[in-house]
């Protein structure tokens, strides 16, 4: 299986995702450069973290007209996983790949920090490695994470179990106490309809190796080998 | 040389314009005297950029030059971009730090923004690649509305720049005082990666090489920047705002990611910041160091507007833009690269021959210097020195005289007062605004004694932190300057890290009067005996003179920015207690000190007496003993006693991680012929604070090396709370009541009283 991890002008985890997919799960990373239309045969393509066209008009907002961004569309219309983290969850719900969109924080403040979230899914391509009520701690870094959508489209995510995280205590409760953005709902990362694109705030490829504090978002890595075939 | 005649416009030369660009009646004699005629209104501009005190150092070179600047880890010591030291493995690590404090002073957003990117740059442009940022930060009081704003709006424009391109922020520290009310500092230090083999000098070379202007266009903003840095602030400062500049972290990593291809290509020779005093200082110190002469077109720089003078685009310090010596006939190679960044890079000189500095503007010659008159001409002064009547009397008075507050009967409240001190207080609600994990090789980030680094295809990690006590400068300069160094080394000694170089800040008043100039060369002689002492070299830094406002002078502030290596990851070593039973061991000796401490200051509000005695033989030994036990394996923990003394550092130990919280239980009968107030709070030098399964080996190391060590007490369960034994008494307080105190402080104040008004009112530039 070959990971590919699209570097917009302004991403800056791209090489953190890359790390994650060669050093952790030992599988071939390869960059995709933004004004390319080539994904390079690439099985998993990664929406990085960072401040495309540095978060200018809004976050995601230009770089969901990057030209790579046609071939990622077209990838996951046909069903191939997508992850989208931080950043690049703000480009996929922009570029409709997802529903909703993400707000600035309720704190109107960047937040860095190791967070609790719950496993609210666990039989996506993404997350069934974990199970359903798992606690994972996983580092967040964002100023715009706070998730928003129509009522009906919460519904219908909560409904159709979509939700992939919520943000939670280290006990599993989910209260405004710990919902650290203020996103509805406390919801952290959500699945598309067809199961094959997941947005996520909080970073998974920060958290891979036991030396930075956490491996607990090795899971949607290792879910992905065994999910899909290359 | 070449004639060269004044521009159709430009004002005549007066002795008033002359005073306007700060430069006295001797230096403008000195400049006619360079050139064996006056200076066109271009030329004047350009000495004034590069001879004010912000670019010349010219109060302070002598000075510096005693430092010890050699050893053999370092590779490339003061006088580039930033100092160079091999880790081993053939990595090597470049890092800097510098001042951005009157900018941020006038417009915190902007000023602190724009001090992360240059030193950024300053970085980069070695071929490194940035991994971490500190900073070094101070403020006046909290009560005082606007300071809660130059707090909020300094850490914001931090994090704003640094989140953005992707650099984590990990170490730092922030201390709040009123010496600081009106002139805050803000130094921020970069670290960067390299391998040795890719490391690039800014030395201009090559004599028909083009020189191109890379990165961002030059606009009017920042013009005379660096000399308004080399000021007082006075009331009239807040109308120089138009002279910060306006920071644009996309471009920046656009910029670094260009420049790293570009070093990394093989087309270039040279390449530097276009920092302080912009197009003039970069061309004009790239030539000094190359010993060639530069020609220059301002015709040919790309600008934002039309009709900008020569003038007006040799000062600009329009943010975001650097220049690049490349190789001939390889311009257009160097164009794809800036290219494909959406960058732009435009010739706009080359190297020559002819040992002169020159400017033109299309064909007209409108500034012509000989040889690098412009950089060695410069003027350097030995003012006087004399240590201030102020200073002598606050040393001299007997603090161990101060009479105790009733309510401190109870030495638990007083406790509590200093945890809750903003200085010595949590510092999260500023660190998590910065994102201190990406690049994911922060292994311990910020609250720690020092941040640790992995080093990726190595055992290795490095440890950083910028520490200063600028109240011991004040009370004793030269026991100030050492304690600087000791402290930080102390802290990177904490994580198992063998200090290995240094980089300083040094934050001054106004150094021709002669209380400052004696801070500046005492504090200067006690980095200098602890650098010697710890074998620590000096790599670079800055001095930023001329802090001052109306109210007075800032604490002289000399900000040590420490680098460690860790041989093997095995060996990191966290602060906070790791498992309950361990037995808790002080390193070093309590004493009957209480001068200068963070105590006299909260309790009391004093500042005075000595500050304590720093003996470097017992900082070599103790660091020596620490890293011995580390590497045995025998320290579960190690904590750094300082601001507050041993019962904060006790404190702190059991409660700073809240993941991770214990009781302990601690008996300091050993030293009850001391007063108890020194003894809880004092800050004697030289301590650390170990917890360890092994204390008996922990004993036999440190007494094989000379340094005294006791066993004070034991780790216990969260619930127990912590229990200190002193001078007959027991203090006694639950671990969450601690931790509350310690951790809500500075939300409390920040997160009730108003001050964002102000904020978003600057953020809009953003845009």
């Amino acid at each position: 299986m070959k990971f590919g991890v699209v570097t917009f002008p302004g991403s800056n985890g791209d090489y953190d995702a890359c790390h994650a997919a060669a050093d952790a799960i030992g599988r071939e990373c390869v960059y995709l450069w933004h004004k390319d239309h080539d994904l390079k045969g690439c099985d998993v393509i990664v929406l990085p973290g960072g401040f495309s066209y540095g978060d200018y008009l809004r976050p995601g907002a230009i770089a969901r007209f990057s030209p790579i961004m046609n071939e990622v569309v077209v990838h996951a219309k046909r069903g191939a996983p997508v992850l989208a983290i931080c950043n690049g969850f703000q480009v996929a719900c922009e570029a409709g790949l997802l529903p909703g969109a993400l707000l600035r924080n309720a704190s109107l403040r960047f937040v860095s920090r190791l967070v609790t979230m719950r496993v609210e899914n666990d039989s996506s391509m993404f997350t069934h490695e974990y199970y359903k009520g798992q606690i994972l701690s996983v580092p967040v870094a964002h100023g715009d994470g706070r998730y928003t959508a129509d009522p009906d489209v919460v519904a219908r995510l909560e409904g159709e179990g979509r939700v992939a995280f919520r943000y939670s205590s280290t006990g599993g409760d989910v209260s405004d106490e710990d919902n650290i953005n203020g996103s509805v709902n406390g919801i952290a990362g959500i699945i598309n309809a067809a199961g094959n694109v997941l947005g996520m705030m909080p970073h998974p490829e920060r958290a891979v190796d036991p030396v930075i504090g956490s491996t607990d978002g090795l899971g949607v890595f290792h879910s992905l080998l065994d999910g899909v075939t290359a | 040389m070449s004639e060269v005649l004044p521009r159709p416009g430009d004002p005549e030369i007066t002795a008033a314009l002359v005073r306007e660009h700060g430069l006295t009646e001797s230096e403008f004699e000195r400049i006619c005297n360079m050139l064996g005629r006056t200076p066109t209104f271009t030329e004047l501009g350009i000495v004034s950029a590069l001879w004010n005190e912000h670019c010349s150092y010219k109060h302070s070179r002598n000075t510096l030059r005693t430092l010890p600047t050699e050893g053999a880890a370092v590779i490339q010591g003061p006088g580039e971009n930033a100092g160079v030291v091999a880790i081993g493995d053939g990595v090597a690590i470049a890092f800097k730090i510098e001042s951005h404090n009157h900018p941020s002073a006038i417009e915190p957003y902007q000023g602190a923004a724009t001090g992360v990117g240059g030193i950024l740059r300053d970085v980069f442009t070695m071929g490194a690649r940035p991994i971490a940022m500190l900073n070094s930060l101070r403020f006046g009081s909290l009560d005082s509305a606007r300071n809660r704003y130059l707090f909020a709006g300094v850490v914001k424009g931090i994090g704003d720049y640094g989140n953005s391109v992707g650099v984590p922020t990990v170490a730092g520290e922030i201390v709040f005082d009123s010496a600081y009310d009106g002139n805050p500092l803000v130094n921020a230090m970069c670290v960067g990666m390299l391998r040795e083999d890719e490391l690039i000098r800014a030395k201009a070379e090559g004599v028909g090489n083009p020189i191109l202007c890379v990165g961002a266009r030059t606009g009017r903003d920042g013009i005379h920047g660096a000399s308004f840095a080399s000021e007082d602030l006075s009331e009239a400062s807040e109308a120089k705002r138009p002279r910060v500049q306006v920071g644009d972290p996309f471009t920046e990593k656009l910029l670094l990611e260009a420049s790293l291809e570009l070093i990394r290509s093989g087309h270039i020779v040279a390449i530097q910041d276009m920092g302080a005093a912009g197009l003039t200082s970069s061309s004009a110190e790239m030539a000094a160091r190359g010993d060639v002469g530069v020609t220059i077109d301002t015709s040919r720089v790309p600008v934002r507007e039309a009709g900008m003078t020569p003038y007006e685009i040799l000062l600009s310090e329009s943010q975001e833009r650097m220049l690049v010596v490349a190789l001939e006939g390889h311009e257009q190679q160097v164009r794809e690269i800036l290219f494909k960044w959406d960058l732009t890079a435009e010739v706009i000189g080359k190297v020559i021959q002819e040992p002169v500095y020159r400017v033109t503007e299309g064909d007209r010659i409108v500034a012509e210097f000989p040889g690098s008159a412009l950089v060695t001409e410069c003027p350097r002064y030995d003012v006087p020195a004399e240590e201030g009547r102020e200073a002598i009397a606050r040393r001299s008075i007997d603090v161990a005289a101060t009479k105790e507050l009733a309510a401190e009967s109870d030495p638990t409240w007083t406790l509590l007062q200093l945890l809750a001190a903003p200085t010595i207080a949590s510092k999260r609600w500023a660190y998590q605004q910065y994102d201190s994990t990406v690049r994911t090789n922060t292994v311990i980030g910020p609250g720690g004694d020092a941040a640790v680094l992995r080093v990726r295809g190595t055992d290795r990690a490095i440890a950083l932190k910028t520490d200063c006590n600028g109240r011991y400068v004040t009370l004793d300069p030269r026991v100030g300057g050492r304690i600087a160094v000791v402290e930080s080394a102390r802290n990177v000694a904490c994580t198992g890290a063998r200090p290995l170089a240094i980089t300083n800040c040094l934050n001054f008043g106004n150094p021709t009067r002669p209380e400052i100039f004696f801070q500046f060369k005492e504090a200067v002689a006690g980095i200098r005996e602890a650098c010697i002492a710890l074998d620590t070299p000096v790599t670079g830094g800055n001095v930023s003179f001329y802090n001052e406002s109306p109210t007075g002078s800032v604490h002289p502030t000399p900000v040590i920015g420490m680098l460690g290596v860790i041989d093997s990851l095995e060996h990191i070593t966290r602060s906070t207690f790791r498992n309950a039973g361990d037995v808790i061991v002080l390193l070093g000796d309590c004493t009957d000190e209480i001068g200068g401490s963070e105590y006299l200051a909260t309790i009391h509000g004093a500042i005075g007496g000595a500050p304590p005695a720093c003996d470097l033989d017992h900082e070599r030994d103790l660091i020596a003993t620490l890293l011995e036990a580390i590497r045995a394996g025998v320290v579960a923990s190690a904590h750094d006693c300082s601001d507050g003394g041993l019962a904060i550092a006790v404190a702190e130990c059991i409660m700073a991680d809240p993941g991770k919280m214990f009781g302990a239980d601690i008996d300091l009968g050993a030293w009850d012929s001391l007063s108890l107030r020194a003894v809880l709070f004092g800050e004697a030098q030289g301590r650390v604070v170990i917890s360890s399964g092994e204390a008996d080996r922990v004993l036999e190391i440190a007494a094989r090396n000379g340094v005294p060590a006791r066993v004070i007490g034991t780790v216990t369960e969260l619930a127990e709370g912590l229990t200190i034994r002193a001078g007959g008494r027991v203090l006694k307080i639950g671990t969450e009541q601690a931790a509350a105190a310690y951790h809500e402080a500075i939300p409390r104040i920040m997160d009730a009283a108003p001050q964002s008004a102000a904020i978003e009112e600057t953020e809009g530039v953003k845009v």
